[in-house]
């Protein structure tokens, strides 16, 4: 019978294609969003992420998220340094200074001050140049992104100068950086020149960044910072959480979003689930002369729950594949790198698409159920 | 063989209602009705006489009210609802006056639905269902959808359906009501070569006086009962 229920379920090509394809909407719309969503809301701890040598993060105990900073004084450093169980600890600048091209173009940048004696932070994917290199003089290392920003059309090449408060500078590396919440270009120097690419005050430690010795977790490390410097620590996944957290509360963003989700939910389920009822509310006279003919209902239920899974399952792949397509044209844009389609996203959506599929079987199996066979006779 | 073994549906005093207090409606008042194995027996009467409710009632559609109603051989009443089904499924085989066949699938898919139904693989049905329409003259249109068919083509591929199984009650409701004469006439003439056989008996409700002559036996009906049923040289009766 799973042929019956098949080519019934096919047989109206124009109410199949319907069928499949406000499901393959819907699935794309969530899927879409969802990730979107996710993805922007991770932006906002990109430069959290591409410091992978770190694992505990020291900041000013008033402190919320990455862009809101108040300086530390340079004897943190060593109170932190202190603090059993901590197996190295190094200062992190962060600033946002005006760079400028000798033709004149400018940007408000992200500069990333690292440690001098480790370059501890730098940029571990690069894609001219290297790291090292910023032990030079007057050397930045600069992304992709701020680069294509700054020298537009121009080709990816080393040695490029710069000018940040009156200091030249010279491109020593360009990295494929996260791509941060605002599209400003990421500069990676060592702390002692971006102290001095930015206008001075009179103290300048972000952060300090730690690792904890073997045998001691992240978290434990924090506490026992926290407890012996009275100084804000967290481990690098509790300050990306802190960062989306601070914008998720702060910012229409999670709003603006919401409603978009809600928007395809509704009208993606709503439009889907409808159409599946009146399938099936339509072919009642079909479901009423195979009754007649001897079909039981816990068939009839099988053949609905088919047609429903088929359908749904179908949509699903095929709005699935729409967002992935979406997604991997979307990737080679620089604007929107590293948005990508976020398996949590494809589950949510197969949750929901599987809710309206069932809730839409009861809803068709209920009308098939009370349907008196004697009808076929009217 | 007895007269009581050469029944094939046999109802005594069946009662049918529907609704309760000011709403009910009597739809079979006391129906004596009895249906003989080798024929084609007639059931006829006004709109709203009770036709449909009692052919619903003998296939086991409807639960009736009271009375006795034995159908090849078994009571009903007896039956589970699933064994009722079950027994649906193999002895009764129905033709429609809109001949209610799945429009997405082929004459010969529609035809082999009763066997699909009944566990046949789906290759052995869909042989058999082409094997069947041959013999009922439509060999050429076994893979034509019902909307690629006329009216007459629909209801021998409608006919098919009802016979494929072979089972051993044909309940026909109005089968040339949406045919014009000719078709109705052949219908009928396939309906009276192939359906009527010594072990199967054949129920036709109709409103339809030109093809009056091919029953066996016609059974009047009014108001819920029947009033009188003429047996022998029937199309001489309705001449």
């Amino acid at each position: 019978m799973n042929f019956v229920a098949l080519r019934m379920l096919t047989g109206d090509r124009s109410k199949y294609f319907g069928l499949v394809f406000a499901i393959a909407f819907c699935t794309f719309l969530l899927e879409n969003q969802t990730s979107i969503f996710a993805n922007i809301m991770r932006r906002t701890a990109s430069q959290i992420l591409d410091v992978t040598d770190a694992e505990v993060w020291v900041m000013d105990p008033k402190t919320e998220y990455w862009d809101q900073t108040k300086a530390l004084k340079d004897t943190d450093l060593t109170r932190v340094r202190s603090v059993p169980g901590v197996a190295w600890a190094v200062r992190l600048f962060k600033g946002n200074p005006v760079a400028k091209t000798l033709s004149g173009k400018f940007a408000v940048s992200l500069l990333i001050g690292l440690d001098d004696a480790t370059l501890s932070g730098a940029p571990r994917k690069m894609l001219l140049g290297s790291w090292q290199r910023l032990s030079e003089p007057d050397s930045v290392v600069l992304d992709q992104a701020g680069y294509v920003l700054l020298f537009p059309g121009e080709p990816l090449e080393l040695g490029r100068i710069l000018e940040m408060n009156d200091h030249r500078v010279t491109v020593v590396g360009i990295s494929d950086a996260s791509a941060p919440f605002l599209s400003a270009p990421v500069m990676h120097t060592r702390y002692s020149e971006a102290v001095n690419f930015l206008g001075r005050e009179r103290t300048q430690l972000s952060f300090v960044i730690a690792r904890p010795l073997p045998g001691t977790t992240p978290d434990e490390l924090a506490a026992r910072i926290e407890a012996a410097t009275s100084l804000r620590a967290r481990t690098t996944q509790q300050f990306i959480w802190d960062c989306i957290r601070y914008y998720l509360k702060n910012t229409g963003i999670p709003v603006n979003f919401g409603i978009t989700i809600l928007v395809a939910l509704v009208v993606g389920t709503v439009v889907a689930g409808q159409t599946f009822y009146l399938f099936t509310v339509e072919n009642l006279k079909q479901f009423g002369t195979l009754k007649a003919m001897g079909v039981t209902n816990p068939r009839l239920m099988g053949m609905i729950l088919l047609q429903a899974a088929s359908v749904a399952a179908l949509g699903f792949a095929i709005g699935t594949g729409m967002a992935a397509t979406f997604f991997e044209i979307t990737l080679r844009s620089l604007a929107t790198r590293g948005i990508v389609l976020m398996w949590q996203s494809a589950a949510i959506t197969f949750a929901c698409i599987l809710f309206v599929a069932v809730v839409t079987s009861v809803l068709s199996i209920r009308r098939v159920l009370v349907l008196e066979p004697a009808e076929v006779f009217r | 063989m007895s007269e009581a073994d050469n029944l094939a549906v046999s109802c005594r005093d069946v009662q049918k209602h529907f609704g309760e207090g000011e709403t009910r409606v009597q739809a079979l008042r006391g129906v004596e009705f009895f249906a003989r194995f080798g024929e084609l027996s007639f059931l006829v009467g006004p709109s709203g006489c009770g036709k449909t409710t009692l052919i619903s009632v003998i296939a086991g559609l409807l639960d009736r009210s009271g009375g006795d109603l034995s159908v090849l051989g078994v009571e009903i009443d007896e039956l589970t609802p699933s064994e009722r089904i079950l027994f649906r499924r193999k002895n009764v085989g129905f033709l429609f006056q809109q001949y209610n066949l799945l429009p997405a699938f082929t004459a010969a898919e529609n035809v082999a639905v009763p066997l699909l139904i009944a566990g046949t693989l789906r290759q052995e049905a869909l042989d058999r269902a082409r094997s069947l329409l041959s013999q009922l003259g439509l060999s050429q249109r076994t893979e034509a959808l019902p909307s690629q068919l006329s009216g007459g083509q629909q209801q021998r591929v409608a006919l098919a359906r009802a016979l494929v199984h072979q089972p051993r009650l044909v309940i026909c409701d109005e089968p040339t009501a949406a045919l014009d004469h000719a078709s109705g006439e052949a219908v009928m003439d396939l309906l009276a070569g192939n359906a009527v056989h010594s072990d199967r008996a054949v129920i036709v409700v109709t409103h339809d006086t030109r093809v009056f002559h091919y029953a066996q036996s016609i059974a009047h009906m009014d108001d819920g009962r029947i009033s009188k049923v003429t047996s022998g040289p029937i199309a001489e009766a309705h001449a």
